[in-house]
C-alpha cells in the first residue's frame, strides 16, 4: 500500500493506466513476433515527427474533444451517454446537407448556421433519450444504444433515398461542400504540410474553455453535477431533476453533433455513407473516461488517442504492425480505468496534516437518519 | 410462388436470422438475472465468429460435414474465456458494468482483425466452404403442408437454439440453480445472508452469456456471413440485447422477441421477393427492432420488469 494525497492518485490512476495499456499492446505484439520498441518507435515518428503528421494528430483529436465533452456533461449529470456514435452521424449528415443546399450564402451566415444545424441534430437525438428518461424512467443506455442504430439507418435512407440527387455523386457519397461552408483554412493547412488540419480545432479550445466555465462557473453546470451526486438533495433543494435531465442531454449531444460537424466540414467536406457506429462516438466515450471528464482532461486524452490512431497508420508501413493493435491499446487503457477499484487497494490517501474534521473534537455524531446503520458513528479524528 | 413455398421462404430466412440472436439473447437473459448488465454480448459474438472462422479453415478438410457444429462450439468456449474479462472485472474489481461492457465491445473486433492479420497476412478471412446450410430434420419434415414450411430446408441451429430456449427457461425457472441465480440478481444480500454465494451465481450468468453469445456468434458467422471481417458483427449483440429487454428478461420472451427481430431484418433483405412489401422502404424493417424496444420500455416504464439489482455491484462485507 503507497500513500499519496488524492491529487497524487488522480494524476497516477490515468498515468498507469496508458502504461499498462501500453504494456498490453506490447506483449501482444511480443507474441506474434512484432518487436514493440521499433513500432512504438515508428508511431510516435509518424504522429508527431513531421509537421504533415503532427497536422493530422491534431486534426483527428478535434472532433474526439467534442464528443469527449459530450460525454462528460451528461456523466456529470449522472447519465451514460452512450449514444454519441448517433449524434455525432446526426450532426455530420446535418452540416454537410445545410452547406449543400445553400450554395450561395456568405461564408460568416452559412458557416454558423452549418454549426448550429449540426448542434441541433445532436441535441434532437440526444434529447430524446433525455425526455424519455425524465418523464417516463427509461434506462439511458439501453436507449442511445437504440438511438445509434436508428440514426445509422435513417442517415442511410435519407441519404439514398431523400436528399436530392443533385447534391450527390453517388448513392453513398455526397458532393464536396463549397467552401463558403468549410473549416478549412489555407494558411494552417500548409502550415502542418498540407495535412487536413482546419479551424475546427479553435472551435474544440473554445469549446474546452466554454465546458470548463459552464460546469465551474454557471448555476446550469452546478445543477447538473448536484443532480448527478443526489438526485434526491437536489430535488429537495428545489432544482428541477427531469429539467436537468433534459438540458445535460441536450448539451451532450449538441457538443458530439459538433464533433460530427468538425468531421463533414473539417476532415472529410462532405457526408459518405456509414456501415457501422462512427468511431468517433466511441473514441470520445474513451477520452472523456481517460480524462476523467475535466477539460484539461479531455484535451491531453483527446491528444494520446490521436497519437495512437495516426501513429497507428505510420506503425503499420513502417515497422509492419497491423493498425488494430492501436484499438487494442485503446481498449485496454479504458479497462484499466474501469478496475480502478485495484488502484484503490494499491493507494491509500494520505490525510492532510491540516485536515480536522468540521465538528468539535470528541463530539460523537447521532443516528444518521437511518441512511446507514442507526448505530453508525464517524470515525474521531486523532 | 403459392402461398406454401411462400411461407416456407419466410420461415426459413426468419429463423436463420434468428438463430444467433436467440442465442446471445439466452445469454444475455442469463446474465442479467444474476445482476450482471452484459452490452458487451456484440464483442462476445465477435470473438465467437472469428474463432468459429478460424476453426472452420482449418479443420473443414478433415472433419467434413461436422466442422461448422464444432466451430459453433470452439468459438462458444472462446466466448466463455473472453466473457471471463468482464466477469472478473466487475464481479470482483467492482467495474461499472457498461464500461467493462464497452471496453469487451471495443477490444472484440480489432483483436479479431489484428490475429487474422498475423495468421493469413490480410483484413478478412477467405469464405468457408463447410457453412450450416440448410437442413430437413429427421421425421418432422414428412408432415403434410406444415413439414414444409417449418421443418424442410430450414435452419438447424435455429431449432437447437429453441430446444435450448425451453432447456434454460426450465433451468431460470423450475430449478434451485434458477432460483439461486435470479436471488442474486433481485437482493444479493438477501441472498447472501441465506447461503447463495452470489460471486458464484454471477460467475455463473456471465459464463453463460459468454458462451452463448459466443455461440450466436460463431451461428453467425457460419450460416450468414461466412467468413470474417471488421464488419461481420455489427448491430447483432446489441439487437439481443435488445431482444432480452423486449423479452422481458425471460428465456422465452427473448426467444420470441429475437423471432420476430430476425423476421423484420429477413424482410429487410427477402422482402423485394415478396408482393406488396416490395414498396416499403427497407429502413422500416432495418430500425424496427430498436424503436419498438424504446418503446417497450417507455411502456413499462422502465422499471418493474428488470431484476431489481440488475447493474449494481454487490460488495460482500469481509
Amino acid at each position: 500500500m503507497i500513500k499519496v494525497t488524492a491529487k497524487q492518485k488522480r494524476l497516477l490512476v490515468p498515468l498507469i493506466s496508458v502504461i499498462a495499456g501500453f504494456l498490453v499492446g506490447a506483449i501482444i505484439m511480443l507474441i506474434w513476433s512484432y518487436n514493440p520498441f521499433s513500432a512504438y518507435a515508428a508511431m510516435f515518428n509518424g504522429a508527431l515527427g513531421t509537421m504533415s503528421g503532427l497536422g493530422e494528430t491534431i486534426r483527428e483529436a478535434t472532433p474526439l474533444i467534442f464528443t469527449a465533452i459530450g460525454f462528460a456533461i451528461a456523466s456529470k449529470a449522472g447519465f451514460f451517454n452512450i449514444g454519441l456514435p448517433g449524434q455525432a452521424q446526426a450532426g455530420w449528415l446535418t452540416s454537410v446537407w445545410v452547406v449543400l443546399a445553400n450554395p450561395n450564402l456568405p461564408k460568416y451566415i452559412l458557416l454558423p448556421l452549418a454549426i448550429i444545424a449540426g448542434a441541433f441534430a445532436g441535441a434532437i437525438v440526444a434529447g430524446i433519450a433525455g425526455y424519455l428518461r425524465a418523464y417516463f424512467g427509461t434506462n439511458e443506455v439501453i436507449t442511445t444504444i437504440m438511438l445509434n442504430y436508428i440514426v445509422l439507418y435513417l442517415c442511410q435512407y435519407l441519404m439514398q433515398q431523400i436528399m436530392p440527387s443533385s447534391l450527390r455523386t453517388d448513392t453513398d457519397t455526397t458532393k464536396d461542400i463549397g467552401s463558403n461552408g468549410s473549416l478549412h483554412i489555407d494558411w494552417l493547412s500548409h502550415l502542418f504540410g498540407d495535412s487536413r488540419i482546419n479551424a475546427g480545432i479553435f472551435l474544440g479550445i473554445i469549446a474546452l474553455v466554454i465546458f470548463w466555465f459552464l460546469m465551474k462557473k454557471t448555476t446550469v453546470g452546478f445543477e447538473i453535477k448536484a443532480v448527478g451526486l443526489n438526485p434526491f438533495a437536489s430535488r429537495y433543494a428545489g432544482m428541477s431533476t427531469k429539467k436537468n435531465i433534459i438540458v445535460s442531454m441536450l448539451l451532450s449531444g449538441a457538443f458530439a453533433g459538433i464533433g460530427g460537424v468538425v468531421q463533414g466540414l473539417g476532415t472529410y467536406q462532405n457526408y459518405f455513407t456509414q456501415t457501422s457506429s462512427v468511431d468517433i462516438g466511441w473514441d470520445g466515450l474513451s477520452v472523456a473516461l481517460l480524462g476523467n471528464s475535466t477539460a484539461i482532461g479531455i484535451l491531453l486524452a483527446a491528444l494520446l488517442f490521436s497519437i495512437l490512431k495516426i501513429g497507428g497508420l505510420g506503425m503499420q508501413t513502417a515497422a509492419g504492425v497491423p493498425y488494430e493493435i492501436v484499438s487494442i491499446v485503446i481498449a485496454a487503457i479504458i479497462f484499466f480505468i474501469a478496475i480502478s477499484y485495484v488502484f484503490d487497494l494499491l493507494f491509500k490517501i494520505k490525510k492532510s496534516k491540516t485536515y480536522r474534521h468540521p465538528l468539535k473534537k470528541g463530539v460523537e455524531i447521532g443516528p444518521n437518519n437511518g441512511v446507514d446503520s442507526p448505530d453508525f458513528k464517524l470515525q474521531k479524528e486523532g | 410462388m403459392n402461398l406454401e413455398s411462400l411461407l416456407a421462404l419466410v420461415v426459413s430466412s426468419t429463423l436463420v436470422y434468428s438463430a444467433p440472436l436467440i442465442l446471445a439473447a439466452l445469454g444475455g437473459v442469463y446474465s442479467e438475472n444474476s445482476g450482471i448488465v452484459n452490452i458487451g454480448l456484440e464483442g462476445i459474438m465477435t470473438v465467437g465468429a472469428f474463432t468459429s472462422i478460424i476453426f472452420n479453415l482449418t479443420f473443414a478438410s478433415s472433419l467434413g460435414i461436422w466442422t461448422p457444429w464444432l466451430g459453433a462450439l470452439v468459438g462458444a468456449i472462446f466466448g466463455l474465456v473472453f466473457s471471463l474479462l468482464h466477469a472478473f472485472a466487475t464481479i470482483n474489481l467492482h467495474a461499472d458494468h457498461i464500461i467493462s461492457g464497452t471496453v469487451l465491445n471495443l477490444l472484440a473486433p480489432p483483436l479479431g482483425v489484428f490475429l487474422i492479420k498475423a495468421i493469413y497476412e490480410k483484413g478478412q478471412t477467405a469464405n468457408i466452404t463447410a457453412n450450416f446450410g440448410y437442413a430437413n430434420i429427421p421425421g418432422l419434415a414428412d408432415i403434410p403442408v406444415l413439414g414444409k414450411i417449418f421443418f424442410a430446408n430450414t435452419s438447424a441451429p435455429a431449432w437447437l437454439a429453441i430446444i435450448l430456449t425451453i432447456a434454460m427457461w426450465f433451468i431460470l425457472y423450475k430449478t434451485r440453480l434458477g432460483l439461486r441465480l435470479r436471488s442474486a440478481g433481485e437482493n444479493p444480500q438477501a441472498a447472501d445472508t441465506l447461503g447463495v454465494n452470489v460471486y458464484k451465481m454471477r460467475y455463473l450468468g456471465v459464463l453463460t452469456s459468454g458462451f452463448m453469445a459466443g455461440l450466436g456468434g460463431a451461428v453467425f458467422a457460419q450460416s450468414i456471413s461466412g467468413n470474417f471481417s471488421i464488419s461481420t458483427i455489427v448491430g447483432q449483440g446489441f439487437m439481443a440485447l435488445a431482444a432480452v429487454i423486449f423479452g422481458k428478461w425471460n428465456p422465452i420472451g427473448a426467444m420470441l422477441s429475437s423471432l420476430f427481430f430476425g423476421f423484420a431484418q429477413s424482410l429487410s433483405i427477402i422482402g423485394a421477393q415478396l408482393p406488396g412489401l416490395s414498396k416499403i422502404p427497407t429502413v422500416y424493417m432495418q430500425i424496427a427492432p430498436y424503436v419498438i424496444t424504446i418503446i417497450v420500455l417507455v411502456l413499462f416504464l422502465g422499471k418493474s420488469v428488470a431484476p431489481a439489482a440488475d447493474g449494481v455491484n454487490y460488495i460482500k462485507a469481509k
